[in-house]
C-alpha cells in the first residue's frame, strides 16, 4: 500500500472542516468530564483516601490524574472511530465521493488516524496545562504522558475502526461502549490499582490495552516511569499498526468491493 | 394485480350523517405575520370526493391540517364530522383517516407494526388490529413486506403503507394531503385505482393536488386555491367549461420569431404567452390550428389539445401550477 | 371537593391516561427490536457500583452516617441507584424524545389520531419509569445479594427510584421542547454530569466547601441521593418526607409544563 502524505493532509482537512461545525458538542466528553471526575473523585474522595496512606506511593489525585487523561483518549478516540465512520460509509456516503478524487483508501485510513490523533493531542495538552494547579505531575518526564495517552486512544481507535467499517449498521456500537470501553474505564487502573481486582480477574486487566496505556501515562506523569515502558510501548504500538492497516482492508472491502 | 377477495370487507362505509362531512366559514390560518390561508369557505358532502388544486404554497396541507384538527384557525369557523375540533378533536380524529404531505410512518417499527401500533391508537381490540392490518396490506400490495424495516420501503411502498395506515379505523371521512407527489406513474395509477375503489364504497375523500390531471381523474368536486384563497369552485368539467374554452393549441415558436401582435388574438378566445410557448384557447383546435398555418405563423411544433384544469387555473391567476 | 367536581374533572384525566398508555404500548411494540441495547443499559450503574463501591471504595473505608460508621460501598450504593434513575430518566426523555420530536415524525403520525400531545408526553413519562423501574429493581437485587442494604427500609428503594426518575423525566420533556438541534442536547450532558458527580454522591456533604453546601442541597439529584441512603441505611425521618415532597412536586411540575410545550409544538 501507498500512502500520499498530501492526499492524507487534504483527508485531516476535510476532518477538520466538519468539526469545526461540530466541536462544541465534544467539549463536554473531550475536555470537562475528566477535569469534574478529576474534582470529584481524585481531589473529592482523594482526601479521605489520602487520610489512609498513599495509593502506590502517590497521592490519589496523582493516582487517578493520569488514569483519567488515558482513558479519556480511549473514549474520546473510540467515540471517532465509530460513529463517524458508519456516517462517512453509510449515512452520509461522504467516503465514497472522498474515494472518486485521487485520494485512495490508504490515504483516507492515514488521514483518519492522523486525525484522531490530533483530536487526542488536542485534549491531551488541554488537560495537561489545565490540572496542573493540581500537582499531579511532576519532573521533565511528564511531558512525555501526552504522547503516552495519544498513543493510548490510537491504540484502542485503530482496531475499533477497521471493525466499525465492517459493520451494516450502529446497533453494535453500544455494546462495544457498554461491554468493553466502560468496563476498561472502571477496571483497567483508571481509578484504583490492578492489584485490587480478585487473583483471576488481573491477567484480564493486564491484556488490555488501556492499562498499558494507563501505566504508560502514569509512569511519565509522575516521573517515575516503570520497567515495563519497552513492553507498554510495543503492546500499544502494534495495536496502532495493525489496526490501522486492518482498517484498509475493512475499508476496501466495503468501499471497493 | 391481485385482486382481494369479493366479501372485501375493507370499507365500512360509515354514513357520515346528514350534514355536511366538513364546513369551512371565513376561515384565516396564520403564522405569525405569514397568512396561510387567507379567508376560505367550503362545504364537503358526504360521500363526495372534494379536492383543494392550487401550486405548492396556496394553504392547501395547512386547510388539511386544520380539517384533520392538528391546526385550528386563527379565525372563522371550522366544523367536520358536524362537531368542533377545537372542543371534539380525539372524537373526530377517531373518525378520520389521515394520508399528510410528508409520510409520518414510524421507522422504529415493521411495516406490521406500524399497523397495529396506529391501530391500537384508535383503541381497536388487539386481534381486530392484527386481522385489519393484514387485511389491509393485502389491498395495497404490501402483504409480503410486513416483517420488513420501514426504511428498506421505495417511496410509492411507504405512501401505499400510509394509506393502508389511514384506513386502519374505517374511517368516514379520508384526507390525502398530496397523495401522489414523488411517485412514479406506475405507483400513482395503483393509488389511483385504490382510491377510485374507496370512492365507490361510499367513503368521502378529501385530497389536495398539484397535478391537475390527479384533480381531474378523481374528484366530483375541487376549489382551486392560489395565495391562501379560493379563486373558483365547482366540477372538474365544468370549471373547464366555465373558465376554459373547448380547446388549446400549443405553439412553440422559434426564438425571436414572434409574429405581429394581434394576429395570434385574432385566431382564438385567449391567448396565454408563457416563456416557452404560446396557447391559443379555442373551441375548435383543428380549425384554429389550420387558421394558424394558413396565416403563415412561424412555429417549429404545434399540439391540439383538450383545455384542462392547468388551462383554467392559468386564465385565473396568470400563472402556471407547476413551475 | 364535591363529588360532581370530581365527577367531571375525572373522566378527561381518565381519557388521557388511557390514551397515554397506547403510547406506552408502542414503546413496548418498538423495544423488542432493541431488546438487548435496553436489558444491558442495567448493566452501567452495577459496573459503577463495583468500581467505585468496592474497589475504590476499599481505599476510602469507612464513612460516618448518622454518627454510625458505614462501609464506603454502603454508602454509596444508593446514590448510584439515584444517579442511575436520573440518567435513565433524562436519556429517555431528552434523546430518544428530541429525534422523535425533530427528524422522525412519528408524533405527527400519533397525533392523527385521537391521541392528543399531553398524551403522547404522559406516555413517555411513564415509559422512561417503567424503563427505570426494571433497572431500579435489578440494581436493589445486586445490592442485596453483594449485602449492601442496611435496614428494612431498603424495600421501597425502587419505588423512590421511580420519584427520581419522575422528577428528571419531568424536567427532561420539558426541557427537551426548547431543544433546536443536537448541539442543544450536549447540554444536558452539562447538567446531568456536574449533579451525577457533586450531589454528596461520592463524598458526604460535609466534605464539601461550606459555601457549596447549600447549592447542593437544593439540586434534585441530592434530594434523590438523600432520599435512597436514608431508606437503605435506616434513617427515615421528617427530612425523608421533605425530599419526597421535592421529587414529586417537580416532577409533576414537569410533566405539566412539558404537557402544555407538546400542544404548543405540534399543533400549530
Amino acid at each position: 500500500m501507498r500512502v500520499a502524505a498530501g492526499r492524507s493532509a487534504a483527508v485531516v482537512e476535510g476532518l477538520w472542516v466538519s468539526y469545526r461545525h461540530t466541536w462544541r458538542a465534544t467539549l463536554v466528553s473531550s475536555f470537562l468530564s475528566p477535569l469534574l471526575f478529576l474534582l470529584a473523585i481524585g481531589v473529592g474522595l482523594g482526601a479521605r483516601i489520602d487520610s489512609g496512606g498513599p495509593v502506590e506511593g502517590l497521592t490519589y489525585a496523582a493516582f487517578v490524574a493520569p488514569g483519567l487523561l488515558a482513558a479519556t483518549c480511549m473514549q474520546v478516540a473510540t467515540f471517532e472511530a465509530t460513529y463517524p465512520v458508519m456516517a462517512g460509509i453509510k449515512w452520509f456516503g461522504t467516503y465514497r465521493s472522498i474515494l472518486a478524487t485521487p485520494v485512495g483508501v490508504p490515504d483516507l485510513v492515514a488521514g483518519r488516524v492522523a486525525w484522531i490523533a490530533l483530536r487526542l493531542t488536542a485534549v491531551a495538552a488541554v488537560f495537561m496545562v489545565v490540572t496542573i494547579p493540581f500537582g499531579v505531575s511532576s519532573g521533565p518526564l511528564a511531558v512525555l504522558a501526552l504522547p503516552a495517552a495519544v498513543l493510548t486512544g490510537l491504540a484502542v481507535a485503530a482496531p475499533i475502526e477497521a471493525w466499525a467499517a465492517s459493520r451494516d449498521d450502529e446497533q453494535g456500537f453500544v455494546g462495544l461502549f457498554r461491554f468493553v470501553i466502560l468496563p476498561m474505564f472502571l477496571f483497567a487502573g483508571t481509578f484504583f490499582p490492578v492489584s485490587q481486582l480478585p487473583d483471576w480477574l488481573q491477567p484480564v486487566a493486564w491484556i488490555t490495552p488501556l492499562w498499558h496505556g494507563t501505566e504508560l501515562t502514569r509512569g511519565f506523569m509522575t516521573g517515575a516511569p516503570d520497567p515495563l515502558v519497552p513492553l507498554h510501548l510495543a503492546v500499544l504500538l502494534v495495536l496502532a499498526v495493525a489496526g490501522t492497516l486492518a482498517a484498509t482492508v475493512t475499508y476496501r472491502r466495503r468501499l471497493e468491493p | 394485480m391481485s385482486t382481494p377477495p369479493a366479501e372485501h370487507p375493507l370499507i365500512a362505509a360509515r354514513p357520515t350523517g346528514t350534514g355536511p362531512a366538513v364546513e369551512a366559514v371565513g376561515v384565516v390560518k396564520r403564522f405569525g405575520d405569514f397568512t396561510a390561508v387567507a379567508g376560505i369557505d367550503f362545504a364537503v358532502a358526504p360521500g363526495e370526493t372534494f379536492g383543494f388544486l392550487g401550486p405548492n404554497g396556496a394553504g392547501k396541507s395547512s386547510t388539511m391540517r386544520m380539517v384533520g384538527c392538528v391546526s385550528h384557525p386563527t379565525e372563522g369557523t371550522m366544523r367536520v364530522l358536524g362537531r368542533d375540533p377545537r372542543r371534539d378533536g380525539p372524537e373526530i380524529r377517531g373518525r378520520l383517516g389521515v394520508v399528510p404531505q410528508q409520510d409520518t410512518l414510524d421507522g422504529e417499527l415493521t411495516v406490521m407494526d406500524n399497523m397495529y401500533v396506529y391501530g391500537r391508537f384508535f383503541r381497536l381490540p388487539r386481534a381486530e388490529v392484527r386481522a385489519r392490518s393484514a387485511e389491509l396490506l393485502e389491498f395495497v400490495q404490501l402483504a409480503d413486506r410486513a416483517t420488513a424495516k420501514v426504511d428498506e420501503l421505495s417511496g410509492g411502498m411507504k405512501r401505499r403503507l400510509t394509506i393502508a395506515r389511514a384506513l386502519i379505523n374505517r374511517p368516514e371521512l379520508v384526507l390525502l394531503d398530496e397523495p401522489t407527489t414523488g411517485l412514479d406513474p406506475q405507483a400513482r395509477h395503483l393509488l389511483w385505482e385504490r382510491l377510485y375503489r374507496l370512492r365507490a364504497d361510499g367513503v368521502t375523500l378529501v385530497l389536495t393536488t398539484h397535478y391537475m390531471d390527479e384533480a381531474e381523474q378523481l374528484c366530483d368536486r375541487l376549489v382551486i386555491m392560489d395565495r391562501g384563497r379560493i379563486v373558483a369552485e365547482g366540477g372538474p368539467a365544468e370549471l373547464i367549461r366555465r373558465h376554459a374554452a373547448r380547446d388549446v393549441v400549443e405553439l412553440r415558436l422559434p426564438a425571436g420569431a414572434e409574429p405581429p401582435s394581434g394576429v395570434l388574438e385574432e385566431l382564438a378566445d385567449h391567448v396565454e404567452r408563457l416563456p416557452d410557448r404560446v396557447l391559443l384557447s379555442t373551441d375548435d383546435g383543428d380549425q384554429t390550428l389550420a387558421a394558424v398555418i394558413g396565416r403563415g405563423v412561424a412555429h417549429e411544433r404545434a399540439v391540439v389539445r383538450r383545455a384542462t384544469l392547468e388551462d383554467v387555473f392559468l386564465r385565473l391567476t396568470g400563472r402556471t401550477l407547476v413551475d | 371537593m364535591s363529588t360532581g367536581l370530581v365527577v367531571r374533572v375525572l373522566p378527561p384525566a381518565l381519557l388521557g391516561a388511557r390514551r397515554s398508555a397506547l403510547w406506552v404500548e408502542r414503546q413496548w411494540v418498538a423495544s423488542r427490536r432493541i431488546w438487548l441495547v435496553l436489558v444491558s443499559g442495567a448493566f452501567e450503574p452495577l459496573l459503577y457500583l463495583l468500581a467505585i463501591g468496592v474497589g475504590v471504595g476499599a481505599l476510602v473505608g469507612d464513612v460516618t452516617y448518622g454518627g454510625q460508621p458505614v462501609p464506603y460501598a454502603s454508602w454509596v450504593a444508593p446514590a448510584m441507584l439515584a444517579a442511575s434513575a436520573m440518567n435513565g430518566a433524562v436519556y429517555e426523555t431528552t434523546g430518544n424524545v428530541f429525534f422523535r420530536m425533530r427528524y422522525s415524525k412519528v408524533y405527527d403520525g400519533a397525533l392523527a389520531t385521537p391521541l392528543e400531545p399531553r398524551d403522547l408526553a404522559l406516555g413517555e413519562l411513564i415509559w422512561a419509569l417503567l424503563r427505570g423501574a426494571a433497572y431500579a429493581v435489578s440494581f436493589a437485587v445486586v445490592m442485596a445479594v453483594l449485602g449492601l442494604m442496611e435496614s428494612w427500609w431498603s424495600l421501597l428503594l425502587v419505588p423512590a427510584a421511580l420519584l427520581i426518575g419522575l422528577a428528571f423525566a419531568g424536567l427532561g420533556l420539558y426541557a427537551v421542547t426548547f431543544m433546536r438541534s443536537w448541539t442543544d442536547l450536549d447540554l444536558v450532558q452539562l447538567v446531568t454530569l456536574p449533579l451525577f458527580l457533586f450531589s454528596a454522591t461520592f463524598v458526604p456533604l460535609d466534605d464539601y466547601p461550606a459555601w457549596a453546601e447549600p447549592i447542593v442541597v437544593v439540586t434534585p439529584l441530592y434530594q434523590g441521593v438523600a432520599l435512597l441512603r436514608d431508606l437503605s441505611l435506616g434513617s427515615v425521618g421528617p427530612a425523608t418526607l421533605g425530599h419526597v415532597a421535592y421529587l414529586v412536586v417537580l416532577g409533576l411540575t414537569g410533566l405539566a409544563l412539558a404537557g402544555r410545550r407538546f400542544s404548543r409544538m405540534l399543533v400549530r
